[in-house]
């Protein structure tokens, strides 16, 4: 078959039109040679024979009539043994290795292959000779790290297949072929340990998907308490910027109860990537006891990189994610900033003079982004095993203000929206989630009624803050008083966290449980105080003790001595008890 | 041997369309007009129609004139022999020097690889107590100053440029008026800071499409000699109307407008450039310290709102004063830990302070009562305003930290400052008998 061929008609930007001999897919991959250079590019419009492509270089340079080749494949990622701890850009060039062969510059046209060909891997066979399989199924393993990582049939082998030949145990290069199947046909296909696979289409080869019902810790109180996140679930943050997005995903990046953490740095900037890729190695994954980094894979486009990557790499980010899926195992994908993406396809539907809809933005933008968090799931494998992949995507709304069409498409399809405001983060209050606006239709580490207990007061307390605003202490009431002070207790020893404080930044679920029962002491006590400036004093002083049983190492001494002072304390002043909050108190024990 | 083109098809605003072959996109191409020649860029290829824009502007242009294909995109001349010297933002002398045309390198090229980057951890000291003390400037950063129009932004840009420890200072001007233009370049003269600067200067008065060129000359000139080991400062100001002006061209092109008329790229436009502060790990550094000059004083118009979703904070100029509220340097963690034992409390310690001032003075004016306490906060407010805000204080960071516990010590008791006991025992100033 003679490969598509065409010539450069056009240059508008990242966009260039080209008119091309023979036949042309949707989203193929095309070159266009320019000097020595390959520019590598995608086909997003076809009319007739004239075809118009995103480059995902710099264009600077490009004439009319340079040749252009047609691949007639999809962009497609590598997937095999040695993704995790690669640190890639957009379209899965591995950025060390990059910057070791052209330099402090990402240079255009320089591609390299994704994963390391000189490297062995320790094959174990699983699949026998006359076995019958089809795609997704297992043939081997090799350890990657602390994970048997497993050589499946190439997911795009469609049919049915019978083995014929696998290698023995032993250490093999990734494209050595190990396996030789034979389709219904009786062509032979050998398979080795990486295959290709197109972003844009989900990895389907699964039995079935399951509700998310287990929730994902992230060790973070107000987000596990309150807003929780279900393994397999999508979530997003919006938020103005200074408000904590990218710190608040940088510790969940840490902390998260998953196996594999994909970041995906979508348009952002390039020193906050730095941060991550300098320090996770010196990190240790407390689940592992090894670096941090080797269940980490970071995608990085950052905001100065060209803007077409930039949209292909989420996709990346979300098909690596779905091939660990595969294993069975739990992943996480963090998205920074899923508005830059969108903001990228506004860019080449203006280039493409498209009708535009609110804002500029796409009239597809809702579905895009609709069908990118579908990807999301858990799911049970052909092997009974389960796997997950969820997303957290952070969005950063024009001038904060949750109203625009990026948002407002996020919160659609989300199951948890982490709202952060810029009131919250000015007061230096974090993580910056505001605790009335947010919510989640996830089922979290403490039963529902127990949490909404506590919310019910931050509604409360919100109400007479903003009363006494206008009518000031003198014109507020005791009772109502000591309601707005147990609100603010309540957000100050739990909804705020110190993630620079080495035991508060990382809170396991057995310890908020306890740390919440002792809340709701607090909370249901009906409290006895002479005045207004009596009921300040005895709360400072309990906030200030809670505090401090924040900062003590769970069951240590210091931990059971604070925790009996707290209770001494409440005691001394407790008239009554809320019968439904005792009941509750039960439940949580 | 460049074919020359004598047959304009279209003019539109600065934008003018000509058939010819074999050009490149983003070339550079000669118009000679009545007025004299000027520069034009290809911005657009369509089969065999050129779209170049004009950097002289589209007013005079003849559907007669010539039109020359130099075969190369934009570039600048770099050497050693550009500092001290003044351009424009077509890289013309504006000092009535000598025109540079050795050793000449394309401007906007590729982002840096970010693996190449290291993590920020030098301060830059400028002698500003609310810059030094409250919001460090580190070398590398990217920060823009959020100002209104009117206030003093380009006095603090000459101070800091004339205080700031680095090798190089590069001045981009955007629009700037006339009269800034000589302030600048007077206020460098005169404190003997002119031989380490290169001004890049794009005055009100001259085309649109240069303005459009500031930016990428001077970060060009910045990133070569980052990458001779020199530790360069860049100042762009304003950054506001190269915005306006990226929209003006935007607009006549037909292109569809995204938010108050601004093109959908605006983020990424002004990210490529502020993006370019790098700190490399093995060689020098640019730091960029931007002027946004924010309409009407919204923070959430399209200019301010996506630089700050770019640079790594911000400094509020606001009634002459950098204000605390609202300023942030993102890196100042990176440094601030190890400057003196005690700068971080008191940074959060006397801001604290002064927003319990802000809160009394709130209460004061609706009328209510004000006790002993709030009598303390307001001398210190008022001292803290007078001793530390004020533009016109110029001391090294160790004396501001001084000044600090002097001006806690003349306000208030020391358990009310909420400082640690082991700081107040090293630092509180003792009484004088």
């Amino acid at each position: 078959m003679t490969k598509t061929t065409g010539t450069v008609t056009g240059v508008n930007g990242n966009m260039v039109g080209v008119r091309v001999q023979g036949a042309v897919s949707m989203n193929e991959v095309a070159y266009i040679r320019v000097d020595e250079k390959r520019l590598k590019s995608e086909v997003i419009r076809v009319r007739g024979d004239l075809v118009q492509v995103q480059v995902f270089e710099i264009t600077k340079g490009i004439k009319v009539g340079d040749p252009v080749e047609f691949t007639g494949e999809m962009l497609s990622v590598e997937l095999g043994p040695g993704l995790l701890g690669q640190i890639y850009d957009g379209l899965q060039n591995p950025l060390p290795e990059v910057a070791e062969k052209a330099g402090n510059f990402l240079e255009p046209g320089v591609y390299l292959d994704s994963l390391p060909r000189n490297k062995t891997w320790d094959f174990s066979p699983v699949a026998k000779v006359g076995d019958r399989v089809q795609r997704g199924d297992l043939l081997g393993t090799v350890p990657e790290g602390a994970f048997s990582h497993r050589i499946m049939v190439p997911f795009g082998l469609y049919g049915a297949y019978t083995v014929r030949s696998v290698r023995p145990a032993g250490a093999y290069r990734i494209d050595e072929p190990l396996v030789e199947l034979e389709d219904e046909r009786g062509n032979l296909v050998p398979v080795s340990m990486v295959f290709r696979w197109p972003v844009k289409r989900a990895i389907d080869c699964y039995a079935e998907r399951l509700r998310p019902v287990q929730p994902m810790v992230t060790k973070n109180r107000i987000i596990d308490t309150f807003f929780p996140v279900a393994k397999g679930g999508t979530y997003c943050i919006p938020g103005p910027f200074g408000a904590g997005k990218t710190v608040l995903q940088q510790v969940t990046s840490r902390n998260a109860d998953v196996d594999i953490v994909i970041i995906a740095a979508c348009g952002e900037r390039a020193g906050e990537v730095v941060e991550t890729l300098k320090e996770f190695p010196e990190l240790v994954d407390p689940r592992t006891g090894r670096s941090l980094m080797e269940r980490t894979i970071i995608i990085c486009n950052t905001s100065s990189m060209p803007v077409a990557a930039r949209e292909a790499s989420v996709y990346t980010a979300v098909t690596l994610a779905e091939y660990y899926r595969q294993m069975g195992l739990d992943v996480l994908l963090l998205a920074d900033s899923t508005s830059r993406w969108a903001q990228a396809m506004r860019e080449m539907s203006g280039r493409l003079e498209e009708i535009p809809g609110e804002e500029a933005f796409p009239a597809y933008l809702e579905s895009v982004i609709a069908s990118f968090y579908e990807r999301a799931g858990i799911v049970r494998l052909r092997d009974g095993k389960t796997g997950s992949v969820t997303i957290g995507g952070t969005v950063s709304p024009a001038g904060g203000n949750f109203e625009e069409p990026v948002t407002q498409a996020t919160l659609k399809v989300v199951g948890a929206f982490h709202g952060l405001s810029r009131e919250r983060s000015d007061a230096r209050k974090y993580p910056a989630i505001h605790p009335l606006d947010s919510w989640s239709k996830y089922k979290g580490i403490i039963e529902a009624p127990v949490v909404e207990y506590g919310r019910e007061f931050l509604f409360r307390s919100a109400e007479v803050g903003a009363m006494m605003k206008v009518v000031g202490e003198e014109g507020t009431s005791l009772d109502d008083y000591i309601v707005y002070q147990k609100g603010e207790f309540l957000d100050a020893v739990y909804l705020q966290q110190n993630s620079f404080d080495p035991i508060d930044a990382a809170v396991a679920p057995e310890r908020q449980k306890r740390s919440y029962a002792l809340v709701l002491d607090v909370l249901s006590a009906e409290i006895a105080a002479k005045d207004k400036e009596d009921a300040r004093q005895f709360f400072y002083a309990l906030r200030q003790k809670f505090l401090d049983l924040n900062g003590a190492e769970y069951k240590s001494e210091r931990y059971a001595a604070l925790e009996a002072e707290i209770r001494a304390l409440v005691a001394g002043r407790k008239k009554g008890v809320d019968p439904r909050g005792a009941r509750l108190i039960e439940r949580l024990e | 041997m460049n074919k020359v083109y004598s047959r304009i098809e279209s003019i539109t605003g600065n934008v003018i369309t000509v058939k010819a072959e074999g050009v490149r996109y983003g070339e550079l191409a000669e118009v000679k007009t009545r007025f004299g020649a000027s520069l034009a860029e290809v911005i657009r290829l369509d089969e065999g129609l050129v779209s170049l824009q004009v950097f002289a502007g589209g007013r005079g242009v003849s559907t007669g004139d010539e039109v020359r294909f130099l075969g190369h995109p934009m570039r600048v001349s770099f050497s050693d022999d550009l500092l001290g010297r003044i351009f424009d933002g077509a890289g013309e002398p504006r000092d009535g020097g000598p025109t540079l045309s050795e050793n000449l390198i394309t401007i906007a090229g590729p982002s840096v690889n970010p693996s190449k980057r290291i993590i920020p951890r030098e301060m830059i000291r400028t002698g500003v107590p609310m810059i030094d003390l409250f919001n460090t400037l580190v070398k590398s950063q990217k920060l823009p100053i959020f100002s209104v129009s009117g206030e003093p932004y380009n006095q603090l840009l000459a101070r800091i440029a004339m205080q700031a420890e680095v090798d190089i200072i590069i001045l981009g001007g955007m629009g700037l008026k006339y009269d800034d233009y000589l302030f600048f370049k007077d206020t460098l003269e005169e404190g003997g800071a002119l031989q380490k600067a290169i001004m890049f200067v794009h005055t009100a008065a001259d085309p649109v499409v240069e303005c459009l060129m500031v930016p990428d000359i001077s970060l060009a000139v910045a990133e070569r000699f980052a990458l001779k080991g020199k530790n360069v400062l860049v100042l762009l100001t304003d950054m506001t109307n190269f915005a306006d002006a990226m929209k003006e061209i935007a607009i006549t092109q037909e292109q569809v407008p995204s938010n108050r008329g601004y093109p959908g790229d605006l983020y990424s436009q002004l990210a490529s450039r502020y993006e370019k502060a790098v700190d490399f790990s093995d060689a020098g550094s640019i730091t960029i310290l931007a002027v946004t000059t924010m309409p009407g004083d919204d923070v959430t118009h399209p200019v301010p709102d996506n630089t700050g979703y770019i640079t790594e904070g911000q400094y509020y100029l606001k009634g002459g004063r950098i204000e605390p509220f609202g300023s942030l340097s993102r890196l100042k963690q990176q440094v601030n830990g190890k400057t003196r034992a005690d700068h971080r409390s008191i940074m959060d310690g006397m801001i604290k302070l002064y927003a319990a001032y802000k809160d009394t003075l709130e209460k004061k004016s609706m009328g209510f009562q004000m006790s002993a306490w709030d009598k303390k906060l307001l001398r210190y407010g008022e001292a803290f305003e007078r001793e530390m805000m004020d533009l016109s204080v110029n001391i090294p960071l160790e004396a501001a930290l001084d000044k600090g516990w002097e001006i806690l010590a003349s306000c208030f008791e020391p358990q009310e400052t909420g400082l640690r006991t082991e700081l107040i025992e090293k630092f509180w100033p003792k009484k004088t008998a």
